[in-house]
């Protein structure tokens, strides 16, 4: 039940900011101005009500709520249509706020078995089942496990691969990227995926390795090549990513 | 107790989800109805008589093992058992509108309610209170709506006729459709 916020602050723009929230919606508004004033549902002065109603949501900020506008245009409608001139003893007339007084009501059930549920929810979640448990986060991939003669195996080997470095190099040779990227995106049209060492080419520099390394990195991250490693220190697999070739 | 009451108490003890009667039979190999229920009183009267901290439970036309109400605090100050999130008004209205009209259209919903349900029911799918029953004939075939079980066990109830019934609701007003077979 919303609490009794006050809704004749008209002259006191944005005293109070009440949440979209405390209503659940604009016949729980219209409701709770109708109990507040104790009015007969039966017997509403829509005219009165409409008033307030469009004064509660424009003081309440819910203005933007297009459901309450909604609403709002529903309370003028049988406004005008309350005020309309009608034969005396017409049978056929029917009370424009009929329609509006059985949703009311029908909603007001509504809020009662809402209450009911949340009462009955309250009190099962106070007695916990055996074997409640909470859903587990998917497990992250088992860490790689390596000693450090491992490491220095396969550094060996990838220094072996290398040709004698040059030593004293004064000019550092930039790496070219994007020339290893264009090579790889040549390979790729051809085939579906390669080792990585193919990629290298006879006798690689290190500014080959690494140019080859930060173009295949930077594939992968694009989403355009899917790098996959068996096991620890076995070749580098590259593998196109999906059908399209890439552009 | 007897044999098959404690029997039951283990097999309650060690399953995770309520056990229903078929399966507390064949757990007493073949035992009758008749047998089972006397000895899942047995332990009920066995668990409150000996004011243990659990009692037996009746969820979904199940059974289980339960703690007591009286306990829930502690237990969920201490962070031994995280109690499910509250659900908003939003979502206890248009879950009673559901149980009592299912299978009910989104549309049909939001005329009750009159306000749109889109982000609640999607709420509602997400936790399982509600599933998709079909669709409706007519206009644009929308999909209509029904609890599950998992709604019976947020509320502890066995079936959908332990929902309170529209007369006996202080609101006086029947709906205008006939009352949903539950």
């Amino acid at each position: 039940m919303p609490s009794a916020e006050r809704t004749d602050t008209a002259t006191d723009d944005q005293a109070f900011v009440v949440r979209l929230d405390q209503f659940s919606g604009p016949l729980d508004l219209l409701l709770h101005l109708i109990r507040e004033q104790e009015i007969d549902i039966a017997d509403i002065p829509i005219a009165v009500i409409a008033e307030q109603f469009l004064h509660a949501i424009t003081s309440l900020g819910l203005d933007e709520a297009s459901d309450y506008l909604e609403m709002a245009a529903v309370l003028l409608r049988i406004k005008i249509q309350m005020l309309l001139p009608r034969p005396f003893d017409d049978e056929n007339w029917e009370d424009p706020r009929a329609q509006l007084v059985r949703r009311l009501l029908e909603y007001e059930q509504v809020r009662e078995v809402a209450g009911w549920i949340a009462d009955q929810a309250q009190g099962q979640s106070d007695r916990f089942a055996r074997g409640w448990q909470q859903e587990l986060p998917e497990a992250p991939p088992a860490p790689i496990v390596i000693d450090l003669d491992e490491i220095l195996v396969a550094a060996e080997r990838v220094i072996e691969a290398m040709p004698q470095p040059v030593l004293h190099r004064v000019v550092p040779r930039p790496l070219d990227v994007e020339g290893a990227t264009r090579r790889i995106a040549a390979m790729l049209d051809e085939r579906d995926g390669f080792d990585f060492r193919e990629a290298l080419g006879p006798s690689p520099t290190v500014a080959d390795v690494l140019s080859v390394l930060l173009a295949l990195l930077e594939l992968a991250r694009l989403g355009r090549v899917l790098l996959r490693q068996r096991t620890p220190f076995a070749d580098l697999g590259v593998q196109r990513e999906s059908q399209r070739s890439p552009a | 107790m007897n044999r098959n009451a404690r029997l039951l108490e283990a097999a309650l003890f060690s399953a995770s989800q309520p056990l229903g009667l078929d399966e507390l039979r064949r757990l007493l190999s073949g035992a009758s109805k008749n047998e089972v229920a006397d000895a899942l009183e047995e332990l009920r009267q066995h668990l409150n008589e000996h004011e243990h901290g659990v009692e037996l439970g009746e969820v979904a036309g199940g059974f289980q093992l339960l703690t007591r109400t009286e306990f829930a605090e502690e237990i969920a100050a201490a962070r031994i058992v995280q109690r499910p999130r509250r659900l908003s008004r939003a979502a206890l209205e248009t879950l009673a509108v559901i149980a009592y009209r299912q299978p009910v259209s989104r549309a049909e919903v939001e005329e009750i309610r009159g306000v749109s349900v889109e982000g609640v029911l999607r709420l509602l799918l997400e936790r399982e209170f509600v599933e998709v029953a079909g669709r409706a004939e007519g206009m644009g075939r929308p999909l209509l709506y029904r609890t599950t079980v998992q709604f019976l066990e947020l509320l502890g109830l066995n079936d959908l006729n332990e929902l309170p019934k529209l007369e006996d609701l202080s609101v006086a007003l029947r709906p205008p459709m006939p009352q949903p077979e539950l």
